[in-house]
């Protein structure tokens, strides 16, 4: 008799990295399902399309580097980052906006740099960000949300939209409109109450601005469903919302004429919610321990208020996120946890105890 | 009921005890051989003192403790002593130990031996040495000999004595077993090792609540014994040393540091049962209860198992089917290591043979990569960062593995157990600990030698300084002599036979300079003079470098035999030793002539 020869542990819980990707994707569905609902097929068309360019992206190159396709397909991540980049690209972008973004995320800041757990950078976020700087136009025409579409219009149905994406058809007058931190990045000379009162994007939504309160809503609901089945841990998404929150408090400016905007508003506008669950909790890119995460979301949090308050850009998730990669291997340095029978935690690049 | 502190981390795995707790603790027929490894513990190896042929009776010591570390090894039954030699033991590495096989004669006729039921007016130290002439070490895990760890000559008086029955590894019931059938005797055993570490303070007997029936039929036995049963949630690995430690005493037992050092003393609960029957009933440790399990198996259950029956004999005795699954470990699911065949013996440490089957636990699917996603830095028990360690192993940055405290690692599994991506993370850690170990005692050995060449140097330097002040003193010596025989030749104006006289003047003047030339140049002479000495000289060293010439070739054919990759090494030692002895010959041959 000889028996298999096999190192510990034996048992092994039964998850595994195609699952986490799979329960990522699901907890995606209420975010594009309140995205369709406000905003039209355009998100769904994004997500769909982004998809299908990142499994042919990630095939090629697989297949390029000599490793097996189905295995490396079969982990889902690339269907994960372009499910994360078509959510976050505009609706009703043309189709060529949605492809040069997935290509540049899998082929560039994914695969280059050695394919799944080997990105510095958030594949989706380099995706955007390229987009961003390389077409402006494009990439800031938001379709308006449900509520703010004149009177007897409708969003245009699924193949209205088709070729709108593909033919480059104008969409009707009045389905594109501003965004509610665009509303607030020139409302200046307005106090927020008087914005709340005149602008219908306010005047017709709860308190964050019409459409994209149920889209954050929808985020934070999948995001809710990912921290209660482990999938990551409440620091990262806590640390920023938490700062973004701070931040829009300190400089609440009791919603004077310069103020950047209320708290609730910063928190459920814009990419906030989605930013906070899908885009931070990457854990390839993002610091490694708890403490680290916390701190990381928090520095990310820090970041997109600065941005929105005071940069260029409307929304900040993907800048503020980019930046933040750069610094994780920082954050990592100084935040180890503390392990059992040690005083103190120490440093990843100290030599020797004190 | 005692406070409980919780540990960080931990998973759940499926317990699987139920299996084997349906029946009581069993007794298999007496194997045909027992094969007793003198290495089943921490320490040295014991030294075998019987001889092949030689009859034993059961209980008899067959092999001495070899210093203070170590543990004598007795015949588990009576019989017959066949083999004294290598066999494959219960090691992770597959190795082979030296073992003593025993030929059983099936009368199991026991040697003479008492012990004593007045233990409370006996010397601690004759306790102690009890426990180890009974050749007892840890039951749990490391097997580090008892005597050893209970004796005094510590800083500290021990306050905090811990029973260890957590038995957090799935499928393991042992303990539980053990407990349920012998309470009494354990608290006996427990109490034993009070009167040995003059009466701690506190007495815990820690036990996971997944264990009711133990826990209750331990409840009799501890009243009023000042012996506390704490019972706290089942988590793995709560039955480690220092998770135990901090679980009941809220205490973290700080790096590098022994139980012993804050005061504690931490033991098995099966080792208190061996403890008792040693000093009790004065029979050595010969066996142990072993949890036969798995689906592989037909009937799983516990056996009063004898050390040194082979893996083998229990297995067969239990309706194993080699089909169903394809690995046998020795110990749990989460730290137990496969067998590498059946033919290895129970050991002192052996509480468990799991035989699962595929479906209980299938071949590993391939590794993915690691996302960082850091499920394993949520069951770390001791806060490391298994994700990082991983990279770091993976790169050998050895500096970097240090700095997460690697060698705090306790390689629990409970990393591996959760990581989505399916990466033998403990296996990383092994290796890495294992690398940086060796380049720990490189470093010492270059130190070393680094140390010894630069004394060499500075010893040459010495010496050429020594040198170069004599050459130089000699110097001036001469210039002083011609200096004199200028100024003599001089003032002396007529002096014709000067030269002929000035030579030996000029050469002798007492100057220390000339002696020693003089004295290397006779001693060249001498050698010169003296061939024989040289040829002598010469065939000693021919006739080294022959003998040392075959011990290299014998080592180079063993060293191909065991395809041990060393052959470049020793062949280029025979080359050279070779090229030494084929310079010496020549010389030889240019004596003679």
């Amino acid at each position: 008799m000889a028996f298999k020869q096999v190192s510990s542990p034996h048992a092994h819980a039964a998850q595994n990295t195609s699952q986490v990707m799979k329960l990522v994707l699901l907890a995606t569905i209420p975010g594009l399902a309140a995205l369709t609902w406000q905003f039209g097929w355009g998100s769904f068309i994004n997500v769909v399309l982004a998809s299908v360019t990142a499994v042919c992206c990630e095939a090629a190159i697989v297949k390029m580097r000599g490793r097996s396709i189905s295995f490396y397909l079969g982990d889902y991540s690339a269907v994960v980052t372009a499910v994360l980049l078509g959510l976050a690209l505009p609706p009703l972008a043309p189709w060529w906006v949605v492809v040069v973004g997935t290509v540049f995320s899998i082929v560039v800041a994914k695969q280059l740099y050695g394919g799944l757990g080997y990105n510095p950078f958030n594949p989706a976020m380099v995706g955007y960000v390229v987009l961003l700087i390389s077409f402006p136009i494009q990439m800031t025409t938001w379709v308006a949300p449900l509520a703010l579409l004149p009177a007897g219009a409708a969003h245009p149905g699924l193949v209205e939209s088709l070729q709108i994406v593909f033919a480059g058809y104008s969409p009707a007058d009045g389905v594109t409109g501003a965004t509610p931190l665009d509303v607030f990045k020139h409302s200046s000379g307005l106090l927020v109450d008087q914005v709340y009162d005149r602008e219908p994007l306010f005047n017709q939504a709860m308190f964050a601005g019409a459409g994209w309160e149920w889209v954050n809503l929808g985020f934070l609901l999948g995001g809710i469903v990912l921290l209660s089945q482990r999938i990551f841990t409440w620091h990262g998404p806590v640390g920023m919302l938490g700062a973004l929150a701070l931040m829009s408090i300190i400089f609440w400016d009791s919603g004077s004429s310069s103020s950047p905007g209320s708290p609730l508003m910063h928190l459920f506008s814009g990419a906030s919610m989605m930013g906070a669950f899908f885009i931070l909790t990457d854990p390839v890119s993002s610091a490694v321990s708890n403490r680290g995460r916390l701190i990381f979301g928090a520095l990310i949090g820090v970041l997109v208020y600065v941005i929105r308050a005071w940069g260029n850009y409307p929304d900040a998730v993907a800048f503020a996120v980019l930046l933040a990669n750069f610094a994780a291997p920082f954050i990592d340095n100084y935040t180890l946890p503390r392990t059992y029978g040690h005083t103190d935690r120490r440093r990843a690049t100290e030599k020797e105890e004190d | 009921m005692s406070r409980t502190w919780v540990t960080p981390g931990g998973v759940h795995p499926p317990e699987n005890k139920h299996q084997s707790l349906t029946q009581p603790i069993g007794q298999l027929p007496i194997p045909e051989k027992l094969i007793i490894p003198l290495s089943q513990h921490i320490g040295a190896p014991a030294t075998p003192c019987v001889e092949i042929g030689q009859q034993v009776l059961k209980g008899q010591v067959i092999a001495q403790a070899t210093g203070v570390v170590s543990i004598p090894m007795h015949a588990p039954s009576s019989g017959t002593i066949s083999a004294i030699e290598h066999r494959p033991i219960a090691h992770a590495s597959g190795m082979l130990a030296p073992c003593i096989e025993i030929t059983t004669d099936g009368a199991d006729t026991w040697i003479e031996h008492e012990g004593i039921s007045d233990y409370e007016h006996i010397s601690p130290s004759k306790l102690i040495e009890m426990v180890g002439n009974a050749g007892i070490s840890g039951m749990g895990g490391a097997g580090f000999p008892s005597a050893v760890k209970l004796n005094p000559g510590r800083q500290r008086p021990i306050d905090t004595l811990i029973v260890n029955a957590t038995e957090c590894e799935p499928y393991i019931t042992a303990d539980d077993s053990a407990i349920r059938e012998r309470a009494g005797e354990i608290i006996e055993g427990i109490k034993i090792l009070s009167a040995i570490l003059d009466h701690p303070t506190n007495i815990m007997i820690g036990i996971e609540d997944n264990k009711p029936e133990a826990i209750a039929a331990l409840a009799p036995h501890v009243e009023d014994s000042g012996i506390s049963v704490v019972v706290f949630p089942t988590k793995y690995p709560s039955g480690g040393e220092k998770q135990l430690i901090y679980i009941l005493t809220g205490k973290e037992l700080p790096a590098g540091k022994l139980p012993a050092d804050e005061g504690m003393i931490c033991i098995n609960i099966g080792t208190t049962y061996a403890i008792k029957r040693a000093v009790i009933d004065g029979e050595p440790l010969i066996s142990r209860v072993t949890t036969v399990t798995g689906d592989a198996v037909g009937t799983p259950r516990n056996y009063d198992t004898l050390i040194g029956t082979p893996v083998r004999h229990l297995l067969e005795h239990n309706q194993f089917d080699e089909q169903a699954g394809g690995r046998v470990i020795m110990g749990g699911p989460m730290m137990g290591f496969t067998l590498p065949s059946a033919d290895v013996p129970i050991v002192k440490t052996t509480n468990c043979i799991l035989a699962p089957s595929y479906a209980e636990i299938p071949d590993d699917d391939p590794a993915q990569p690691c996302i960082r996603c850091g499920m394993c830095a949520e069951a770390c028990p001791v806060s490391l960062l298994p994700q990082q360690l991983f990279w770091y192993a993976q790169a050998e940055e050895h500096d970097r593995l240090e700095a997460h405290n690697l060698f705090d690692c306790i390689e629990c599994g409970a990393c591996s157990y959760v990581c989505p991506s399916n990466i033998p993370l403990v296996q990383y850690y092994r290796a890495a600990k294992g690398d940086i170990r060796k380049a720990r005692e490189e470093k010492v050995k270059s130190d070393h030698a680094r140390e010894r060449f630069e004394f060499h140097k500075e010893r040459i330097e010495q010496a050429e300084r020594e040198k170069e002040a004599k050459r130089a003193a000699r110097r001036e010596a001469t210039q002083q002599a011609k200096a004199d025989h200028l100024a003599a030749t001089a003032s002396g104006g007529a002096a014709p036979s000067a030269p002929a006289t000035a030579t030996p003047a000029s050469a002798v003047p007492s100057s220390s300079a000339a002696d020693i030339i003089a004295a290397a140049q006779a001693r060249a002479a001498a050698k010169q003079a003296n061939p024989e000495d040289q040829r002598a000289k010469l065939e000693r060293t021919i006739a080294s470098a022959e003998q040392r010439l075959k011990m290299a070739e014998e080592k180079l054919a063993e060293a191909i035999n065991d395809d041990s990759g060393k052959q470049d090494k020793l062949s280029a030692a025979v080359e050279n030793t070779r090229q030494k002895l084929e310079q010496s010959k020549s010389k030889l041959a240019e004596l003679a002539e």
